[in-house]
């Protein structure tokens, strides 16, 4: 962890953000790899599915993305959908956003907007500063991680041995598990908050109707109804915020 | 219907993604005083990445037993204090070895 009130050197924060960033690559790597094999059947060139990947950094918005090309489908109707599923990241630009160190030039928050990915916005919203040389070390990993990882899988064309996949997606999801855990012992109110929001969002999977809502929508919906509801009845004091 | 190239497309989708990431962290200049907005946005990580982890993991994997595994794992070592890594690389062990015998 940095340190909240000096100033970290900027090497030492920028390997902080390779070391964390790693795993976090890895996952990406054998996603992208995914992500590549499919883009394949729409007519995608390994050039183009990794300037792809390189462009966007999203895992849903790519896949909704291959759909509308191979169908041919309008610009609005894509600009529309990746809105949709990406929505997310404007409620963790947000919060990232309080997180920043005061007078933060824009040139930094421009190059840090470009990698608010659900990995790591949620690696990195655990400090209670947010340095950008910490963000470009994750940077400088994540994203040949997923570059790579796609062009890779749409020029070998065959799929990774499922079972690595399989371990690899699953610690992508052990990182936001290894972030939230501990923050559910220090809250009482996070140590029911957490599951309860497991809870509901498996509702919305099974339930009909519910279920028909697309993945970008629920986490919005959840996170906005969740999140002012616990804020509205336990209000958090600033000391409870530092910790 | 007029045919798009696909970097006509890409470039499209980039622009959409980068000004939902870019704008609030641009127009939010400054700690945020209201007392409910700063609660919810407090609250906000936890539950976004606690919709995202369940139950999409588990269908992460190539059955619902091991990633059911992989993750009560998870949740165990990051209870015990493990670090990050530490918590991704035993839950990542524990599917690759379950998914031997399953």
């Amino acid at each position: 962890m940095l340190s909240t009130d000096l100033v970290p050197s900027r090497t030492a924060c920028f390997w902080q953000g390779v070391r964390d960033g790693l795993p976090i690559a890895i996952g990406y790597f054998a996603v992208a790899f995914t992500f590549g094999i499919a883009s394949k059947p729409f007519g995608l060139d390994a050039l183009q599915a990794a300037f792809m990947s390189f462009t966007n950094m999203t895992s849903a918005g790519q896949f909704a993305a291959l759909g509308i090309i191979g169908s041919g489908g309008s610009l609005v109707e894509m600009a529309l959908t990746q809105l949709i599923i990406n929505l997310r990241y404007c409620l963790m630009s947000c919060a990232v956003s309080q997180h920043l160190p005061d007078g933060l030039p824009y040139y930094h928050r421009f190059l840090m907007a470009y990698v608010v990915t659900d990995e790591i916005f949620g690696v990195s919203i655990r400090q209670k500063l947010i340095w950008p040389c910490y963000i470009y070390g994750m940077l400088a990993v994540t994203v040949p991680g997923w570059t790579c990882g796609t062009a890779l899988g749409v020029l070998t064309g065959k799929v990774l041995p499922l079972r690595l996949i399989s371990a690899l997606s699953v610690a992508l999801y052990s990182m936001f598990i290894a972030v939230i855990v501990p923050a559910a012992k220090d809250s009482k109110v996070l140590a029911c908050l957490i599951p309860l929001a497991m809870l509901v969002s498996s509702a919305f999977n099974l339930l009909p109707v519910l279920r028909d809502i697309s993945y970008g929508s629920r986490i919005i919906i959840l996170t906005v109804s969740l999140s002012l509801a616990a804020a509205y009845f336990f209000p958090v004091h600033e000391e409870e915020e530092e910790q | 219907m007029t045919e798009h190239s696909p970097y006509t497309y890409i470039i499209v989708m980039a622009a959409v993604t980068y000004l939902i990431r870019v704008l609030p962290l641009t127009l939010i200049r400054s700690r945020i005083k209201q007392p409910l907005l700063r609660s919810f946005l407090f609250y906000v990580p936890y539950v976004t990445l606690a919709v995202m982890t369940f139950p999409a993991i588990l269908s992460a994997t190539g059955s619902v037993a091991s990633a059911a595994l992989g993750f009560l794992c998870a949740v165990f070592c990051a209870y015990r204090g493990r670090s990050l890594v530490q918590v991704a690389a035993v839950s990542c062990a524990v599917v690759f070895i379950a998914e031997l015998f399953i």
